[in-house]
């Protein structure tokens, strides 16, 4: 008995020396899933890929390719083209629950700011008001508005105001 | 080569220097009728030379204000510094209503004594004289006192001249990032000082009532969210970040109070957040969009901007701690886009933005008599905020598609430009009296 103890002291001492962590023992009474919650021990699934298609997403010839979609003057009318892209849209996140996006709504730099970023968001609540219709959890959309805070075109004119006013259909990760 | 070499070096300091954002202001337009006025270089007591040039300061103020025309430096030929010594008759050849003399005397304590005096030449009598201590620092200031004192004076109204304006400047740096800043100037543009920076947009600055705090919000998290920062000592409060919309926040007029636009029970509605006890209680029940809105002076009612009616217009609704007191009753009907009001210290005037055959103006309507009128004549104007005495209204404009600041008087009459030497200024705010 006395010699095992002492291999183990002996053992103890070399992996300690050697700069090893021990693994995590478990306390009395404990399972081993409380073991590893304790020790904040993490998990991992294996990807399987799932359903949701990359290639759709970088396809330019998918309408899942489209994810700006753009808006008139004080308005929120959605066009028909952009109906067909936001059903494809519908489709792949209704098939995806684990897939979010983010709808960022912007308006161009003509009026107020303040009504400007009421109007971003409205533009961006069309948006997910279809989305929604067509089957997509809300949890898995979020709605930001910027306004006319964060342009994409610099330019004062009709063109620059034109792609400004706009929804961006923004996947985490892509 | 040498000169070449010599052309490289100034450039590259000239892209290199710190690019200080210094608002320099312009009249744009003059007042026929401005009555005329003679400010005297005052006399410097002390070594060296004056620390700094009191008339000129005093003279700006008053020749932005629209209602005087001071005499230029060149035709100030007598040069008195004390009622005593000035010749009426001199001054009246001149046509001048009005004359101001003074001067400035090193302390020992390192302090400045001005002493000044307004005469009516017309009348040959003193209408105000002060002698007013001042540190180094506080000259600009003392110099705005001055014309605080005149204008009250003469005019009968207070001036608003030694008061503050917040606004928002946005540059860019050669990698394309945009930098968003916070700052406080003296009301002639002088003095800034920048209290918050931040990568993300910034917006709606506002003044609490006792001048030393600023409601903003900042979309440093993400999303529009509303702060409250000490402009003094840089204390800052996350006020308000609910889900969706956190935007437009204004102090009521006694400072107990948030107005502010919130999205979170689904589109955009005016709430009352009771600063002491952080309730919040709900203004407007409407599926339009409700936002930004300004007190009426007398904190019983909220003046917002809604497109209930199909095109934005500003409507004027009761409140009290409980919430809307009445229906909100629509106030402007001239074209199909007005919004963003600010009203008058006295509660007469209504500004805003309003839209003619595509272009956005400065407009004021009278709330009383109902008189509209359009102030600007330029095409991307807006957040007018009025001065606290309520002879101008500030608001932001563009200059060869640069955000400038504007001011314009609130019959028209007068104009002016503020503009930074680089990026955009925008959204100004101006404060109350009680600034300092």
């Amino acid at each position: 008995m006395g010699k095992v103890l002492m291999y183990v002291l002996l053992a103890g001492l070399i992996l300690g020396l050697s700069g090893c962590e021990f693994q995590p023992v478990k306390k009395h009474g404990e399972d081993d899933e409380q073991a590893a919650q304790r020790d904040r021990d993490t998990r991992y699934g294996v990807d399987e890929g799932g359903p949701l298609s990359i290639t759709a997403l970088d396809d330019p010839d998918s309408p899942l390719s489209v994810r700006v979609l753009y808006f008139p003057l004080d308005g929120v009318a959605i066009s028909n083209e952009d109906r067909d892209v936001i059903a494809a849209h519908a489709r792949l996140l209704s098939s995806n629950p684990d897939v979010t996006v983010v709808l960022e709504g912007h308006a161009d730099e003509r009026g107020t700011r303040e009504y400007n970023l009421a109007l971003g968001e409205r533009r961006a609540k069309a948006v997910q008001q279809l989305l929604v219709l067509q089957g997509v959890a809300q949890s898995q959309i979020q709605v930001i508005s910027f306004g006319e805070e964060r342009p994409v075109a610099l330019g004062h004119d009709e063109e620059a105001w034109r792609l400004n006013r706009r929804v961006e259909i923004l996947y985490s990760g892509y | 080569m040498l000169k070449q070499l010599f052309a490289i070096i100034v450039l590259g300091l000239s892209l290199t220097s710190p690019s200080r954002a210094v608002l320099t202001i312009e009249i744009t337009q003059g007042v026929s009728g401005a009555s005329p006025i003679a400010i005297v270089p005052f006399e410097w007591v002390g070594n060296g030379a004056a620390p700094e040039q009191i008339h000129s300061i005093v003279a700006a103020d008053l020749q932005r204000s629209g209602f005087f025309q001071p005499l230029a430096d060149e035709d100030v030929v007598a040069r008195p510094h004390r009622a005593d010594q000035v010749n009426y008759t001199n001054w009246r050849a001149l046509n001048v209503d009005h004359l101001v003399v003074g001067r400035i005397q090193a302390m020992p304590d390192d302090t400045y004594q001005v002493q000044f005096q307004l005469l009516d030449v017309h009348k040959r009598s003193q209408l105000a004289g002060y002698n007013i201590r001042s540190g180094k620092s506080d000259l600009r200031r003392t110099a705005h006192q001055i014309s605080d004192i005149i204008y009250k004076a003469i005019t009968g109204q207070p001036g608003a001249f030694d008061t503050r304006i917040a606004y928002i400047t946005v540059t860019q740096n050669q990698k394309k990032q945009k930098s968003y800043r916070l700052a406080v100037a003296d009301s002639d543009g002088h003095n800034e000082q920048v209290i918050y920076e931040s990568k993300h947009p910034l917006m709606s600055p506002s003044w609490a009532p006792d001048g030393k705090r600023l409601v903003y919000v900042s979309f440093t998290r993400g999303r529009p969210e509303v702060y409250i920062q000490n402009i003094v000592t840089r204390k800052f409060e996350r006020i308000v970040a609910f889900n969706g919309l956190n935007s437009a926040p204004v102090f009521s007029p006694d400072g107990s109070k948030l107005a502010l636009t919130l999205s979170k029970d689904g589109n955009p509605e005016i709430y009352i957040l009771d600063m002491a006890t952080k309730k919040l209680t709900r203004v407007t029940r409407n599926f339009a969009i409700d936002t930004e809105p300004a007190w009426m002076p007398d904190g019983r009612a909220i003046v917002f901007t809604s497109d209930r009616g199909g095109s934005p217009q500003l409507y004027r609704i009761g409140v009290n701690a409980q919430g809307a007191t009445e229906r909100a009753k629509r106030l402007t009907f001239e074209g199909n886009y007005n919004a963003r009001g600010s009203v008058s210290p006295d509660g007469r005037y209504l500004a805003m933005v309003h839209r003619e055959e595509g272009r956005y103006r400065i407009a004021v309507q009278d709330l009383k008599a109902g008189h509209f009128r359009v102030l600007t004549d330029s095409r991307l104007d807006e957040s007018p905020s009025f001065s606290p005495n309520g002879s101008m209204i500030i608001y932001a404009t563009e200059d060869n598609y640069r955000g400038v600041l504007a001011a314009v008087s609130v019959d028209g009459r007068s104009q002016q430009r503020l503009s930074l030497r680089t990026g955009d200024v925008r959204e100004p705010a101006w404060s109350s009296f009680k600034s300092r």
